[in-house]
């Protein structure tokens, strides 16, 4: 495979494409709507209406409106339909003829919703059909590859990538240009990339998204770290509840091993990379890096202490790369437009866009890529359209790592320095909007029940700690604790987040810690409860 | 081999490239509270008792994986560290179900001894009362879960050191607990060589030799039985 066979691929496949292009999402959300039927009926009306020399029908990945699936839109003529069941389906090709109107809802694509969307990493995705490479080809897939393996030395990629400004997806914010830099500075041998895809933030789904919609973008992404690092091998670990991602990962790899831009000799170079995937058990551990190497090696997913840090000792002692999907999905893009154009957007620390899986109370739900410094208020209220008849109390962000950040603060920015500077963190991307009937103590104990229940035991603070903060919390929520108690839980946050091995303990507080922040009030009103019902006894 | 200098509690110590913050410590007489640690098996860092602060370093280091480097300045006994272990030993106590009066290991445990070294009297914590099995299956020793403290000393000296590998950890967060084989009774494990390492390496009570433990005294009675009836059955040996 050299340059002009995959434009050929391109060109052919764009000559292919019919005139009318009707996309279904047939990713997990929609799947769950049954928009396998949906499809189905669309491709018989297809036929039976005669259209198919200029009508196609294609099984797209994700849209983002996942709140609102199964989803179809017609490409060409920027129409949209939500809730489409397998009766709509003949009205919707109908249609395209000029005879009436849909039976479905019509969404509108000009909402903020979508308006307000910035797409760098979702470019494709909800575009293509994600089980076939010429898709992806023919929307400039692996091009980037193909630059950087004949125009760029394994430096220069490094150079770029750090040029650009873009920092770790997976929660932490690290630059990825200098963990980059770092695997690469080690000595030549056997190195690993490995990607991220254990996602277990409960609500988090965009990494699924992003490996359902569009799989050989994170490939590419891979692919391009291993040529800069100097890596020939890497390993994509997801997790076994995202059935429809290993499968479209699998086919991915397959297609592209056959086109010869993966496996041995890539575009006819002398750089090879192979891609394995492991597949995770789910537990939320496991997304740690080390205990995601642990995993990977067929041990048990415990993470140990750094230093030292994969980037010189991960899997089998070998110096590794882990990025998250999100990361790697972004670096054909910076390739393919350069560091420049990347760092233009966002701010001034933080570059690029984030996705997040907009949930709870908002009108809007689904997934949303934002430009970084875009503020709290813009993606509540006008993308997802507020909470109809309520009010917003407060936005979860980071999960079980994060914090609340309360209704006052919505003019805060989302970038990683102003999301941590108000108690919470970017996370990987979990955004949860509360409304006034929300009880902050219950949403706090909710995280460390998850915490509770997914800390892998290694060590002490983590294993008990979470279990006597989750029991303090359920003593103040039942009206008998005292103060005292919430002294003790207070210590107890200090305590472990100080102490714990991993990153799962020593954030597991901060749901705590970010409500008793900004609504204490709500912990005193109830310990002030407890003695109001007599549970409590009242002291000097 | 080159050599490092470093302060340790305001004291200068130097020691060889390589060792870490806990043998620097021990070198120049400076205790540093430990429980995971065994001297002869690699370190995991997982109790985080040995947990020190370094000048310039914005995180807590456990000292038992944390190598010596030049010029570093460690206080290993702060008020913050001493409030955090002493949480840490009661978190302990109130996870397990400890009642050191009745205990093999009474008088001789580890978990025991800090305790005393930590000055706690009692645990400000609930104590959990989970409920934990006892296995006995195996011919020669025991194990009590009741007092585990998970510091994983027998998994690693049984895989390091025996070769055998019959332990390891099992289940996640409050219901992680050391298995033998496939999570298998100790008694029915192949791999089991009876080497007693195990024994030897747990801190705790947890695991015992068989009739060490209180309450384990075993009666013949059929003596007595065989004393008075032996002339009547002219039955000499027993
Ligand atoms: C408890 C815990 C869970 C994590 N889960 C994930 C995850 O699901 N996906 C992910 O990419 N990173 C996760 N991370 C972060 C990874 O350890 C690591 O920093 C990240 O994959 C690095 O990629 P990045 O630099 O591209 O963000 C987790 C970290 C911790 C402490
Ligand atoms: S902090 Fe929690 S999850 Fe991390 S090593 Fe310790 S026990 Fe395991
Ligand atoms: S193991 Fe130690 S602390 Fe626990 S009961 Fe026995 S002697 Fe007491
Ligand atoms: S049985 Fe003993 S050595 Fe093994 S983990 Fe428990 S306390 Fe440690
Ligand atoms: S799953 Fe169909 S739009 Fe997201
Ligand atoms: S002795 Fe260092 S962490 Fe346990």
């Amino acid at each position: 495979m050299d340059i002009t066979e995959l434009q050929e691929i391109a060109e052919k496949e764009r000559a292919n494409q019919k005139e009318i292009r009707v996309h279904c999402c047939t990713s997990t959300g929609c799947r769950a709507a049954n928009s396998m039927g949906v499809k189905k009926n669309l491709e018989a009306a297809v036929k039976d209406h005669g259209m198919s020399d200029r009508v196609q029908v294609v099984g797209v990945g994700c849209m983002g409106f996942c709140g609102n699936g199964p989803l179809v839109e017609i490409d060409s003529k920027e129409k949209l339909y939500e809730q489409v069941t397998p009766n709509d389906a003949e009205s919707i090709i109908n249609s395209l003829n000029g005879g009436g109107i849909p039976t479905a809802p019509e969404g509108d694509l000009k909402h903020p919703f979508f308006a307000r969307q910035v797409r760098i990493v979702r470019e494709t995705s909800g575009k293509i059909d994600p089980e076939r490479i010429e898709e992806y080809i023919a929307a400039g897939g692996y091009q980037s590859l193909y630059k950087v393996i004949h125009d760029f030395t394994p430096q220069q990629v490094v150079e770029e990538i750090t040029k650009s400004g873009l920092r770790g997806r997976g929660g932490a914010g690290y630059p990825t240009g200098l963990k980059w830099a770092t695997v690469a500075k080690m000595p030549p041998g056997q190195k690993f990339v490995v990607c991220n895809g254990d996602e277990g933030d409960p609500g988090a789904f965009m990494d699924r998204s992003v490996l359902e919609s569009d799989p050989h973008r994170v490939l590419e992404g891979m692919a391009i770290a291993a040529y800069a690092v100097g890596a020939s091998e890497g390993f994509i670990y997801v997790r076994a509840e995202y059935p429809l991602a290993i499968e479209r990962l699998e086919i991915a790899i397959k297609q592209a091993k056959k086109l010869g831009i993966l496996g041995s000799q890539i575009f006819e170079s002398n750089f090879d990379f192979k891609v394995n995937i492991r597949i995770g058990a789910g537990a939320f551990v496991c997304g740690e890096e080390t205990a995601l190497i642990a995993s990977i090696e067929g041990g048990r997913g415990n993470p140990r202490p750094r230093p030292p840090y994969p980037a010189q000792h991960g899997i089998w002692g070998n110096p590794t790369l882990i990025n998250n999907v999100e990361s790697f999905a972004n670096i054909a893009a910076i390739i393919r437009e350069g560091a420049e154009w990347y760092a233009s957007i966002g701010t001034e620390k933080s570059k690029g866009t984030k996705i997040f899986a907009l949930t709870g109370k908002v009108k809007n739900n689904g997934l949303i890529e934002v430009p970084m410094g875009i503020t709290l208020r813009e993606i509540v209220e006008e993308m997802g359209g507020g909470i109809p008849g309520g009010q917003v109390k407060a936005v979860q962000t980071g999960g079980p790592s994060g914090g609340c950040i309360p209704a006052s603060l919505l003019d805060t920015s989302v970038d990683y320095e102003s999301l941590a500077k108000v108690g919470s963190m970017m996370g990987s991307g979990g955004m949860v909007v509360m409304d006034q009937d929300t009880s902050m103590v219950e949403v706090s104990r909710f995280y460390m029940e998850f915490c509770r229940g997914e800390t892998c035991g290694k060590c002490i603070p983590c294993r008990a700690g979470t279990v006597q903060m989750y029991q303090a919390l359920t003593k103040i929520i039942n009206g008998e604790a005292t103060e005292a108690d919430l002294v003790k839980l207070e210590e107890l946050c200090e305590m472990v987040k100080f102490t714990s091995l991993c990153g799962l303990g020593q954030s597991a507080p901060n749901p705590v810690l970010s409500t008793l922040r900004y609504f204490r009030e709500e912990y005193l009103a109830l310990l002030k409860q407890g003695v109001l019902n007599g549970k409590v006894a009242v002291h000097g | 081999m080159s050599v490092k200098t470093l302060k340790i509690d305001g004291k200068e110590i130097a020691i060889e490239e390589g060792a870490t913050l806990l043998q620097a410590a021990k070198e120049a007489g400076i205790r540093i509270p430990t429980l995971c640690h065994l001297d002869g098996i690699t370190d995991i860092g997982a109790c985080r008792l040995c947990l020190v602060e370094i000048a310039g370093i914005n995180r807590l280091l456990p000292a038992c994986v944390t190598e010596v480097s030049e010029g570093m300045d460690v206080q290993t006994n702060t008020p913050k560290l001493k409030e955090y272990r002493k949480m840490i030993i009661e978190m302990l106590f109130a996870e397990g179900n400890h009642v050191c009066a009745v205990c093999v290991a009474n008088g001789n445990c580890e978990l025991q001894d800090l305790a005393i070294e930590m000055g706690m009297d009692h645990s400000r914590f609930p104590y959990r009362f989970p409920e934990r099995d006892v296995d006995v299956s195996h011919d020669e020793f025991g194990i009590d879960h009741n007092r585990c403290v998970l510091c994983t000393r027998c998994v690693r000296v049984c895989d390091e050191i025996e070769g055998a590998h019959v332990w390891d950890v099992g289940f996640r967060g409050a219901a992680a607990k050391v298995i033998t084989g496939l999570n298998q009774p100790w008694g029915t494990v192949d791999a089991c060589t009876s080497c007693g390492k195990c024994v030897e390496a747990c801190p705790t009570g947890a695991i015992f030799r068989k009739g060490a433990t209180v309450g384990e005294m075993d009666r013949d009675r059929s003596k007595l039985d065989f004393i008075v009836t032996a002339r009547e059955l002219k039955q000499w040996t027993r």
